[in-house]
């Protein structure tokens, strides 16, 4: 009795979470505007219900794909019965329905999160914070309920199984991938709503900024890692072994990275020094906005890419609608109130205010790129004035030469001081890693290829450029101070510098990748040998195998490498019965210095043969390796002892402001 | 002029400049890289440039595709039911391509009319028609019924009479 009514009661929950976003949303700043504590304090609580309620309605929509409940619409056209628990249980956020309801369980959580960890904010501001966040949810909540409520029921007569996953998404990678780009997407939010209340409140001193910081590092982990995966899952699972492929919903979630990138860095300045102090905001809200603007690209159905499933276009205007709302209303808002704000510090060009300043421009270069290339085709459609596609080719020749500048300044960056320092310090202070970094440049190449090339050697100019000077701090602490000089570091600082080895790191992959990989398309027949890049790779065996909802031709590919066998590869090709469609099971050997990749293609006429392709990926693991770097080096950041032991601070904080509120 | 007031004209100098090279780049980068997408009734009729990259898409004619027995070469015929377009492509197609279903063709056009495919794209979703394939269907079947439109609608007020 229970079971069946799960998916009422999700709906239930899912109302009741509505109610009370909206009642966060308004009561709280209401309060804070006519100075009612009672009032104020109805965030936290609404925060935390919020939460409670939409997780309920999470868990039932799960529990209705574990019970396989296919009179529910949304269950009936994302699972099967005969699809293994763990994919029917990743498949809740396969579609449209389940995601956006993902979307709007993770916000109510970082709400929650940010009314545990940041509880000792002065209580106005953190009234503000969440009523901002209760705003953006009541919009999301309204979107889900208005028109794509997943627990639409197909009654009186359900169907008697469902129509499956897309077996696309049936793999353990699409797993975690929405819900981690997802956390990243979301969590900009949070950055968001500091942003807006210090608007609101007048108060766009440093301190909301060092509120703001671990949050935005945070959300920026998540994202980098999120996108990493996907382009991870792009790589071995659509069977073509290309890691980036510029498609308009990669570059969805592309553009807040970025955007975020730049607010990180930016805040950073406004924290230490005061300056950009209005442009960190304006960061704030570009980002977030981008986030939203990905969420409307990838769920509104008007691009053609993986993503792009039968869409209903009332969903698309909605979200449209919301993202024209919240930019209009934090726009308007800036319009206000930050031209009151004065950044009147002086700084030298040679200081580190200079750097971050030329990173921030350089990253939203790169990020207005991106759109351009993303919207100029949407535009010209809706126009009518055409159909175009904008192919890699554009995207490469603006955004590798941007990065190869970008790097060039993320060398300095480091090892300036603030403010102002004189061009010798400088110049004693980088030549050796000069240097190094061209020396390192033009050895790599002969050593590993016996032979000199431009593009790759600039590739790990650039990344060595950015490694090596990253050494001049703790060194030179050691010699002052002995071994356990370097731990007088902080930690922010210790993430900076694994964010920007990261950072190398990517580089050194898609440089390596981009110039040395073998690719050759093949047909093979068994006890047929090819070689590629190096590698003889042999098919021994074909065999036809039986999974849960598929069928499967598979091959066993044996690759030797001179006399040694390096691995044995089972690449597979499976038809999905109920979707009545093939899928390519890639086969890797993956490696620190080479992925070995091979893909079934299609049988061939003569019955025997398959068409096949193989590929030799050098460092390609390096591309996601430094993402997640990059993603540990913002963890790290935000374990920083100054953000902990900041409560003294907010606590003295706070008794100073409710001084003031009684005199 | 106060020292900060010169900072600040100079970095609103650089700003324009860069964000002005960068406009200008852009644009140029588009325009090289742009992919015009054509159908194939727009194809036959030599609307569209040879040797240019360029976009086409329909639907794989029926009995139309044929490997080549000794290598990776395919050949297949789009169509939007009003004109056909002959595709060469060498290498592996992907997994929803299939006889009957919409895909679409990035590629050049050589001085035959064939249609020399540098990627093949078929959608991952198969209720799911590329936008620019589905409206090339539509307009192709639009064209085809303007003549019959009158007696389209004298068979609906035969009906209505009825």
């Amino acid at each position: 009795m229970l079971i069946q009514t799960l998916p009422e009661i999700g709906l239930y929950a899912m109302m009741l979470a509505l109610a009370m976003a909206l009642v966060q949303a308004v009561v709280p700043l209401a309060g804070s505007l006519t100075r009612r504590p009672l009032w104020m304090s109805y965030a936290v609580p609404m925060a935390w219900g919020q939460a409670l309620f939409l997780l309920i309605a999470f868990v039932c929509l799960a529990l209705g794909f574990l019970f396989k409940d296919f009179s529910v619409a949304y269950i009936a056209d994302n699972a099967n019965s005969r699809l293994p628990w763990y994919y029917r249980l990743s498949a809740v956020w396969g579609g449209h329905e389940g995601s956006v309801l993902l979307w709007s369980m993770l916000l109510a959580f970082w709400g929650l999160a940010v009314s545990i960890f940041s509880r000792h904010l002065p209580r106005d501001m953190l009234a503000r914070v969440l009523a901002v966040l209760g705003m953006i949810n009541a919009g999301f909540l309204l979107f889900i309920l208005a028109t794509s409520s997943p627990f639409e029921r197909l009654l009186p007569v359900p169907p008697a199984d469902g129509a499956d996953l897309n077996p696309l998404l049936q793999d353990p990678g699409l797993i975690i991938h929405p819900p981690m780009l997802y956390m990243g997407y979301v969590g900009f939010s949070v950055a968001f709503a500091f942003a807006l209340a210090a608007l609101m409140g007048g108060r766009l001193d440093a301190a909301w900024t060092r509120w703001a910081r671990p949050w935005t590092n945070l959300a920026w982990a998540f994202l980098s890692v999120g996108i990493a995966l996907g382009s991870w899952w792009a790589y071995y699972e659509l069977g073509w072994g290309g890691w980036w492929f510029w498609d308009p919903v990669e570059n969805a979630s592309l553009m807040p990275w970025l955007a975020g990138t730049a607010l990180m860095h930016s805040l950073a300045v406004t924290e230490k020094r005061g300056g950009f102090k209005s442009w960190t905001i304006l960061l704030a809200i570009v980002t977030f906005s981008l986030s939203l603007l990905g969420t409307f690209l990838v769920r509104s159905g008007v691009l053609t890419s993986v993503h792009a499933f039968a869409n209903d276009p009332s969903r698309g205007t909605f979200i449209l609608i919301l993202l024209g709302l919240t930019v209009g209303a934090s726009l308007t808002l800036y319009a206000f109130r930050a031209p009151r704000v004065k950044s009147p510090l002086g700084f030298g060009w040679r200081s580190r205010d200079a750097m971050l300043l030329l990173n921030n421009i350089l990253l939203l270069v790169m990020m207005v790129t991106v759109l351009l290339g993303t919207l100029y085709p949407l535009i010209l459609d809706s126009l009518d004035l055409g159909r175009i596609s904008v192919g890699p080719p554009y995207f490469n020749a603006l955004i590798v030469p941007l990065t190869v500048a970008l790097g060039l300044f993320m060398g300095v960056g480091p090892v300036t001081r603030w403010k102002q320092m004189a061009t010798r310090e400088l110049i004693k202070r980088l030549w050796l890693s000069a240097i190094v970094s061209l020396a390192i440049a033009l050895a790599m190449p002969w050593l590993y290829d016996g032979a000199w090339s431009l593009p790759v050697s600039l590739g790990l100019l650039i990344a060595a450029w950015i490694v090596v000077p990253l050494a001049r701090e703790p060194l030179t602490l050691m010699r002052r101070f002995g071994l356990r000089g370097p731990a007088r570091l902080s930690r922010s600082h210790y993430g900076m510098v694994l964010g920007h080895i990261g950072m190398a790191v990517t580089i050194v992959g898609v440089t390596m990748v981009s110039n040395y990989d073998h690719a050759d398309n093949v047909r093979m027949s068994l006890g047929h040998t090819v070689e590629v890049g190096g590698y003889r790779f042999t098919m021994t065996q074909l065999n036809e195998t039986r999974g849960p909802n598929y069928v499967s031709d598979r091959a066993t590919i044996r690759v030797t490498q001179g006399d040694r066998l390096v691995t044995l590869l089972h690449p597979e090709k499976r038809f999905f019965d109920v979707r009545r469609q093939a899928m390519t099971e890639t086969a890797l050997d993956h490696g620190m210095t080479r992925d070995l990749y091979v893909a079934m293609g299609e049988p061939l006429e003569d019955g025997e043969s398959w068409a096949m392709r193989i590929q030799v990926k050098p460092f390609v693991r390096w591309l996601w390796l430094g993402a997640l770097l990059m993603a540990a080096g913002g963890v790290l950041a935000v374990c920083d002892k100054r953000y902990r032991h900041r409560s003294r601070i907010r606590h003295r904080n706070r008794t100073r402001q409710n001084l003031e509120a009684r005199s | 002029m106060k020292a900060h007031r010169r900072q600040r004209l100079i970095i609103l100098l650089v700003l324009v400049a860069l964000a002005g090279v960068a406009v200008g780049l852009t644009l140029y980068a588009l325009r090289a890289n742009m992919n015009l997408f054509y159908s194939p009734t727009q194809i036959s009729s030599g609307e569209a440039p040879q040797g240019r990259s360029l976009r086409a898409g329909g639907v794989v004619r029926n009995d139309s595709v044929h490997r080549d027995q000794d290598t990776l070469d395919v050949t297949f015929t789009v169509t939007d039911f009003e004109a056909d377009v002959p595709v060469h492509y060498r290498g592996i197609l992907p997994d929803l391509f299939r006889e009957g279903q919409g895909v679409v063709i990035v590629g050049t056009l050589d001085e035959r009319g064939w249609l020399q495919a540098s990627e093949v794209l078929a959608k991952h979703d198969e209720n799911y028609m590329p936008p620019e394939v589905d409206g090339a269907l539509k307009a192709a079947e639009a064209r085809r019924a303007i003549p019959s439109e009158t007696a389209a609608v004298a068979d609906s007020r035969a009906s209505k009479t009825l």
